[in-house]
């Protein structure tokens, strides 16, 4: 990123001195409507005089980070979408909030005589020079310390970041520790008792041959349907852990061939690069699969839709169908289990199910090379 | 009859030339990998395939692949192909090309020994054997209206005909004689406003055709 001409910083710097006040009121109104939030008069205010404060320091943010020339994002939990008293207590429970009214009593002071001296410098022409090559310096040092209110330290980051890992590691063990109990019942019950019952059954005929060779015959086509039957159950466990067509085709072919195993028309549309990594593939396809095992279910729906596309390094899958709607992540419809499946890749799933429809679910997942990120959040600037 | 085997598994390998001799089939050249199939396939005096789909060197499809690629190359060839597992996607990719002589099944048909050389043999002669298991799941996925106009027993024909089973089988597997087979195939022709095929491949390809048009 190339660095911003003196002129440039110094229309960031008027913008803060006029900034300045706005913000320092801003910050007044809310702490006050804080207090009478309790009286209930002070919800609206701080319906107001919260996003305004969002808005000024999202604007220091933005000019910090030209300053700077590296992202500084604001790191707020997020609340679109929610009620507004839910706002305000997400808003209450956010750091950040805290941060960024502290900025304005503590740093914002500071950098408003940073910014006024830049001005001043340029005003009278004689220390123009000095301007010229001031303005860069004291500019940098009033982004930094913006920087460092406004936005979470490498170290703060990380350990936010290693907590997230925690977590999901610990639900990605749990599921693999899961996964290998019910493949390790579905063999036992499965194939295993079938080929035990081959043995026995062959073992039957080796007796019967000489004396009643019609009754070995019929015990012979018994063994042999014993063998197909006990193929089926491999089969099945196979789909489960690693499914053939995916292993063949990638996502797409085998997203394709799920959508044609439905009972309705699913269309596929994808514009991916080519193929992803393997672990990537697998969880996306079992993700879909899961959703589109609920539209068949539940949703009663006449058509149903897959798109995958690759933007950026992000992977987005949208299933959708035109169904009855209504579905809910608690709803004990696996969707759950594909939230956490999806969390080992840092992947997200939102669901969108107004009652009578339509739903879709949307899941992405960082598909790039540089996948382990560092940063859980992207950046505003 | 000079086929061509093309497994990786010796041990399937072995067992399917056997199997295949043990029946008057000759096999001229067993291979264990899609670049000998392909060599072997563009030899002339061959008179068709039984291939795995899954083969060296990338051990996904290049079995499936090798055999619509031949097929391109020499149109009707008749070719086989087993494999531990069906997809629906890939039968369609196999009929693509709408000539029969395709035969799609699972490796575990080999068991039944009679009814699998059956259907090497009617693949071979220019007819067309897609699994059961292929058939329910296209079956399982029909949209279209006219099929619920279909009574349980013409749904059974239906599947059967799908699967490229000729009426006097279709009467042996149902315990009916064949002019109740063909009463029913009339119906669901009828039914479903397919033109009448006289000959039994064509009958199966429409059939195929109009289920998968869904």
């Amino acid at each position: 990123m190339d660095r911003p001409s003196p002129w440039r910083l110094t229309g960031y710097a008027v913008a803060q001195v006029f900034l300045f006040p706005v913000a320092l009121v801003c910050v007044v109104l809310a702490l006050v409507s804080g207090v009478l939030a309790i009286v209930t008069v002070g919800v609206p205010l701080l319906l107001l005089t919260l996003p305004l404060l969002h808005r000024i320091t999202d604007r220091h943010r933005a000019m910090a980070a030209a300053s700077l020339g590296h992202p500084v994002p604001h790191d707020r939990m997020p609340t679109e979408g929610l009620p507004g008293l839910e706002r305000i207590r997400v808003w209450a429970l956010d750091p950040m909030t805290w941060r960024e009214i502290g900025w304005v009593l503590i740093a914002a002071p500071v950098g408003f005589v940073l910014s006024l001296l830049v001005l001043v410098l340029l005003l009278p022409v004689v220390t123009g020079v000095l301007w010229w090559y001031g303005a860069p310096h004291i500019m940098w040092a009033r982004a930094s310390l913006d920087r460092w209110f406004l936005s979470k330290g490498h170290s703060e980051r990380l350990e936010e970041r290693v907590e997230v890992l925690t977590e999901s590691r610990a639900a990605t063990v749990d599921h693999a520790a899961a996964e290998l109990r019910r493949i390790e019942r579905d063999l036992h019950d499965g194939a295993q008792a079938r080929l035990v019952a081959l043995g026995m059954t062959l073992g039957l005929a080796e007796q019967t041959v000489r004396d009643d060779p019609e009754a070995a015959t019929r015990l012979l086509a018994e063994a042999r349907d014993t063998t197909t039957a006990a193929l089926g159950d491999i089969r099945f466990v196979v789909r489960g852990i690693h499914p053939p067509v995916l292993a063949d085709r990638g996502l797409i072919g085998a997203v394709q061939a799920l959508a044609l195993d439905m009972a309705i028309p699913v269309t596929v549309e994808a514009s991916l690069p080519d193929r992803l990594a393997e672990p990537l593939e697998s969880a996306v396809y079992f993700a879909v699969a899961e959703c589109l095992a609920n539209i068949g279910k539940h949703a009663e729906a006449e058509h149903g839709w897959v798109t995958l596309s690759a933007v950026d390094d992000m992977l987005t899958v949208v299933v959708g169908d035109d169904g009855r709607g209504g579905v809910r992540v608690d709803g004990g419809t696996g969707l759950r289990g594909v939230a956490r499946r999806l969390s080992a890749f840092d992947g997200t799933m939102r669901v969108s199910s107004p009652p009578g429809g339509p739903t879709l679910i949307t899941l992405e997942v960082p598909c790039g090379s540089s996948s382990p990120r560092t940063t859980p959040f992207s950046g505003t600037a | 009859m000079r086929l061509v085997v093309a497994e990786d598994n010796a041990l399937l390998r072995d067992g399917l030339i056997r199997l295949l001799e043990a029946h008057d089939i000759e096999v001229a050249a067993a291979v264990d990998n899609a670049v000998e199939l392909d060599r072997a396939l563009a030899e002339a005096d061959v008179d068709g395939a039984v291939l795995d789909v899954r083969m060296p060197p990338t051990h996904t499809d290049e079995g499936l692949r090798a055999a619509v690629r031949a097929r391109a190359a020499r149109p009707g060839l008749p070719v086989l192909v087993l494999s531990q597992y069906v997809e629906q996607l890939y039968a369609r990719e196999l009929l693509a090309s709408g000539e029969g002589a395709v035969g799609y099944l699972l490796k575990d048909r080999v068991a039944n020994v009679a009814e699998f050389v059956d259907g090497v043999r009617r693949v071979v002669a220019g007819g067309t054997v897609i699994d059961p298991e292929v058939i329910a799941a296209i079956m399982a996925g029909q949209r279209h209206q006219p099929i619920d106009r279909l009574t349980p027993r013409e749904r059974e024909v239906l599947a059967l005909m799908a699967e490229g089973r000729s009426n006097a089988a279709i009467a042996a597997r149902l315990f009916v004689t064949e002019k109740a087979v063909t009463k029913h195939t009339n119906s669901i022709f009828t039914k479903l406003d397919l033109p009448i095929a006289a000959d039994d491949n064509r009958r199966v390809l429409a059939v195929l055709a109009w289920l998968q048009s869904a």
